[in-house]
């Protein structure tokens, strides 16, 4: 040994590591030990070479971080002797992967190495090649391992059709060099390479049309009887697996059959008898066994059809599902999802075995189960099938329920024969898990709901009684908080009885009991506790006499953090309050949704399109209104991308309330009247925009509402409206027309000039921007706000304020004044820089706040832009 | 094919992991956590598959080692439990009744056999015995140039002296 080298041996290093009693120890200890290994590649020392890098890939196994090793290994793998190629090739495939661009290095060191005289140094570099080559490599080493399928030892040619399939896989194109040689492979005698040679030899089907041919041509009677021979070998010891010689050879064997007889009838008939046999003679008391079985029956359900195999192969996957072993009752559930595309009867006479599978302690076999009753489904057993996975929905692991409750819902929604059972189902499904129900589901729930008019005292009464016993399930609360607020009046007063029911007694005051539970349960989120207080509104109209209590409970919600629910609160409180008289025509019950069109957003259907034509036609708006309708709702949680931005989240009570009140100034016929009158109404509508004829968000609004009141003129004007004139109309109407407007936005100028655009829009104020860019710098934007005070006040403290999302950048420069003179007369402007990271991807979104005094009292509006100019 | 093969200890610690298919430093971390977690906790009875990100895993426990192998969807899971325990067999012999300290101190050898059993994810070798011969070469090549560097260097010293 010699005196001066450093290190410590292996061994050595691995007790020292294993002795530390911490983690800060081992830390330590490695920090020693990289340290010195860094010395000594700095030194460049030879003696220690491949005792450091050894070492390396103990540490790196334990997940240090060890690249400075890298180069070690290629050094290694260029020395001249057998224990360093070693070495480094087992270092080559533990620290780099085929990603890093320190492998390109090695490419020369390989190609030498696989014409090395010394044929275990070519195993090495073959074995290296196999398991990490990228395809810059593979094209550049293809010829030599192509060579090297010939070579004289057999434990060279089957490492060298290993080799292949990487390189193969990593360049197609390179597949038809191989088939020739690979021909001559299946010939051998030696299993390993036939092993290997049968697997190149699928990679290569897989990849070409052509290589299939041939090899189905050429090599099918010769792999028929190369099986033949080896089901009927007498016992060799060197293979002998539980009696079986070569299963793994067996299941090659199989495979590649499967490939070659799928989809061509002479093939799969050549194969027959062979099959019959392997299903028949095998044992099934061992694992390599039901392994072999497990192929045969795949190959058999994959050929093609034969009569008497495909009974043979359900009768050996019924004997597996009755197993005791759960690796096979496994491995039964998996083949029987591609039978049953095969055969659905003969799986379907498993149904009650499966079913008890749903049920079992084993994750792994639960899955399955689950997935293959999915497929044996139908509709002559969907409801005993629902009622067992629901029963057992009460008992399963609560990690299990996820799964569970999709895959329920998924077949009540698919296979209902009517809407009560749907409803009883989905409402049980609700009641045991709740929590686990997807958005689109409940919201596809409540538009059954809305459209089967019968049922609606009969489910606002169930959901009564099951929000009594369970509070938790969030979205059992939500259908229950809605429905109770459309139809509470139905519950009260027994409305809509239905022969099976029982009558139930239920006040007014329980009802909003079950509100008011909600919306101040702990978990209750924003959704729910927004869904809550628009409920309570209703129920203010519906229950007369629970106003005044109502009115406290939505007013506790005054002092909430949320803003959403704060400002909603403030606003119900002073339509409770103030707005007696048109209060029941606000909260009148929602307008049955569309089931078609919500199936078809649920699709994905290009949705945007189908309503924008449909509005272009005067005739069609008041059918396609539902859509717009739910839109609004926020109903349906899959947005298309056209859609307006205002009806994602935040905005969820906005947009019903916008919805809500809309009927409202049609009923009341002159929309001049309700300008003195309603400031708060016109504020929350955020139409804001005095509705002078020319203005199209009055009859766009309109057009919402489903109230039969509505006039032809503004249908009429409807048609304008979708004209461009919609790019002049308020922005809080320019969202939600978004989502519908046929107009291409305003943004087909040339380049670099944009039109200014209306940025902002409310009774009292009127805001807009111009935008100039600089050139040279396309991701800054200049923009110049203007402010205008549409009312003949002054506004004092005026103040702008402004958010972008973080891939936006704002500057704001100081504003030309603080005092906004009214009746239009002058105004002030403030510049905006923004400055766009994502520029040509995304567009500028913003949202403002504007704040000022009038008479002394603050008052405060905000909104969002979203109509900026695209390319922005 | 075979994505990994990954030998856990009980204690979840890692004895072996070799990659077959590219996944950087942090994802081999990532998968390795995962993992241990997922198998570790399951019960003796229970069958050898778990189902993870779209893949499956086949596993086996022999004493206090988990062996795993990943593999596709459309794989025969019972092979790949025969080919778990070949790879053990071998090992078995290699070591003569091999236990978890060997792989620790001799986890380069256990890397070795696994390259004469595996190349690119998929089985080379079904014979124990050609695997055992072709290690025991490679072993005695790597003896032989050991044995002359040293009979070398003595011959240098001494001449030195």
């Amino acid at each position: 040994m010699n005196p001066f080298s450093s290190g410590t041996r292996l061994r050595d290093m691995i007790r020292a590591i294993r002795a530390c009693k911490t983690a800060a120890e081992e830390r330590a200890v490695i920090r020693k030990e990289c340290a010195s290994i860094r010395a000594a590649v700095s030194d460049n020392d030879n003696d220690y070479r491949h005792r450091n890098l050894a070492k390396l890939m103990f540490i790196h196994m334990l997940g240090y971080p060890t690249h400075f090793g890298q180069m070690e290994c290629l050094k290694l793998i260029a020395a001249p002797g057998f224990p360093e190629k070693r070495i480094g090739y087992l270092g080559l495939m533990l620290l780099l992967d085929e990603r890093q661009e320190v492998l390109m290095l090695v490419t020369n060191s390989l190609k030498q190495d696989l014409n090395h005289a010394n044929q275990y140094i070519v195993g090495l570099a073959l074995c290296a090649l196999g398991n990490i080559c990228s395809a810059e490599m593979a094209r550049d080493l293809a010829p030599e391992v192509e060579r090297l399928l010939q070579f004289r030892d057999p434990n060279i040619r089957k490492k060298a059709a290993l080799c292949s399939i990487r390189i193969v896989k990593k360049v197609p194109d390179l597949a038809e060099n191989f088939v020739n040689p690979v021909a001559s492979l299946l010939k051998e005698k030696h299993h390993g390479v036939l092993l290997t040679g049968i697997q190149l030899c699928i990679e290569l089907c897989n990849h070409s049309e052509e290589a299939l041919e041939y090899f189905r041509k050429k090599c099918t009677e010769g792999l028929v009887k190369v099986l033949k021979d080896v089901v009927n070998s007498s016992y060799a010891p060197e293979y002998d697996i539980s009696g079986i010689a070569d299963p793994f050879l067996h299941i090659r064997l199989l495979h590649l059959l499967r490939v070659l007889g799928h989809g061509d009838a002479d093939a799969s008939d050549s194969m027959n008898d062979i099959l019959a046999q392997v299903a028949t003679k095998t044992e099934s008391n061992k694992n390599a066994g039901n392994a072999i079985l497990y192929e045969c029956v795949e190959t058999i359900m994959s050929i093609e059809d034969i009569s008497g195999l495909r009974v043979l192969a359900i009768n050996i996957l019924g004997r597996f599902l009755s197993n005791r072993d759960n690796n096979i009752r496994y491995v039964a559930l998996n083949m029987l999802m591609k039978a049953v595309s095969v055969d659905d009867q003969a799986v379907q006479r498993h149904r009650t075995t499966i079913l008890e599978c749903v049920k079992d302690s084993d994750a792994s076999i639960r899955k399955r189960a689950l997935e293959l009753i999915y497929l044996l489904v139908n509709e002559s057993n969907v409801k005993a099938l629902t009622k067992e996975l629901i029963d057992y929905l009460q008992v399963s692991d609560q990690d299990f329920k996820g799964d569970l409750t999709a895959k329920i819902c998924s077949i009540v929604e698919k296979l209902s024969p009517d809407k009560i059972w749907y409803i009883d189902q989905m409402l049980k499904v609700l009641f045991e898990a709740g929590n686990h129900v997807k958005d689109e589901v409940w919201h596809a729930l409540i538009v059954v709901i809305t459209n089967a008019s019968n049922l609606h005292g009969y489910t606002v009464r169930l959901l009564y009684k099951a929000i009594q016993k369970s509070a938790d399930q969030e979205t059992l609360v939500r259908v229950a908080v809605w429905c109770i607020g459309e139809y509470g009046d139905m519950l009260v007063n027994n409305i809509g009885m239905l022969n099976l029911e029982d009558p139930i007694t239920v006040t007014e005051n329980d009802a909003v009991d079950v509100v008011e539970t909600a919306i101040k349960h702990h978990s209750s989120d924003l959704t729910t506790r927004a869904m809550c207080l628009i409920a309570l509104l209703k129920l203010s109209s519906r229950f007369p006499s629970c106003s005044q209590r109502i009115k406290d409970i939505v007013t506790q919600s005054k002092g909430s953090l949320l803003l959403e629910l704060q400002q909603r609160s403030i606003e119900f409180d002073s339509i409770i309050e103030k707005h007696q008289n048109i209060r029941s025509a606000l909260v009148e019950r929602m307008p049955v949704l569309d089931e078609a069109t919500f199936s078809g957003r649920k699709a994905g259907s290009i949705l945007a399109a189908a309503v924008s034509t449909s509005l272009n036609s005067v005739n069609g708006v008041s059918t396609s209104a539902a859509a717009p309708l739910v839109d609004l709702l926020d109903l349906g949680a899959d947005e298309p991308a056209t859609a307006a931005p205002t009806s994602s989240g935040g905005n969820f009570l906005q947009d019903l309330l916008d919805v809500g009140t809309s009927p409202f100034p049609s009923q009341s016929g002159t929309t001049q009247a309700q300008k003195n009158g309603t400031d708060v109404l016109l504020d929350l509508l955020s139409i804001g925009s005095p509705p002078p004829e020319n203005s199209s968000s009055a009859p766009d609004i309109l057009s919402l509402s489903q109230d039969n009141k509505i006039s032809v003129s503004p249908l009429d004007s409807l048609s304008s409206a979708t004209a461009p004139s919609v790019q002049a109309s308020s922005t809080a109407m320019m969202d939600l027309l978004d989502g519908f407007d046929p107009s291409p936005p305003p943004t087909k100028d040339n380049g670099t000039a944009y039109p200014p655009i209306v940025a902002f829009e409310s009774s009292s104020l009127r805001l807009m921007f111009n935008f100039s860019k600089q050139s040279g710098s396309p991701q800054v934007t200049e923009i110049v706000a203007n402010f205008t005070n549409k009312s003949s006040n002054v506004y004092t403290n005026f103040i702008f304020q402004a958010a972008v999302p973080k891939f936006l950048q704002l500057h704001l420069e100081p504003a030309s004044s603080n005092t906004l003179p009214g009746n239009g007369n002058e105004s002030i402007t403030q510049k905006l820089r923004v400055t766009n990271s994502q520029h040509g991807k995304k567009s500028m979104v913003m949202r403002i706040r504007i704040s000022y005094k009038l008479n002394n009292k603050d008052v405060l509006e905000e909104g969002q832009i979203s109509n900026f100019p695209r390319d922005l | 094919m075979i994505h990994f093969v990954l030998l856990i200890s009980r204690q979840g610690k890692v004895r072996l992991t070799k990659w077959y298919s590219p996944y950087s430093q942090k994802e081999r971390s990532k998968v390795i956590r995962e993992l241990s977690g997922m198998i570790l906790s399951r019960g003796p009875k229970l069958c050898n598959f778990v189902e993870w990100r779209g893949f499956k895993v086949v596993y086996k426990r022999y004493a206090s080692l988990y062996f795993c192998m990943c593999i596709n969807q459309e794989d025969n899971e019972l092979e790949v439990l025969e080919i778990i325990h070949h790879y053990v067999e071998i090992l078995d012999r290699y070591f003569g009744s091999v236990c978890e300290l060997d792989l620790i101190f001799n986890f380069h050898k256990a890397y070795y056999i696994l390259d004469e059993v595996l190349i690119a994810g998929e089985l080379q070798e079904s014979s124990k015995k050609t695997v055992a011969r072709l290690v025991a070469t490679q072993d005695s090549l790597v003896e032989a140039a050991k044995e002359e560097a040293n009979s070398i260097s003595n011959i240098i010293a001494q001449a030195t002296k």
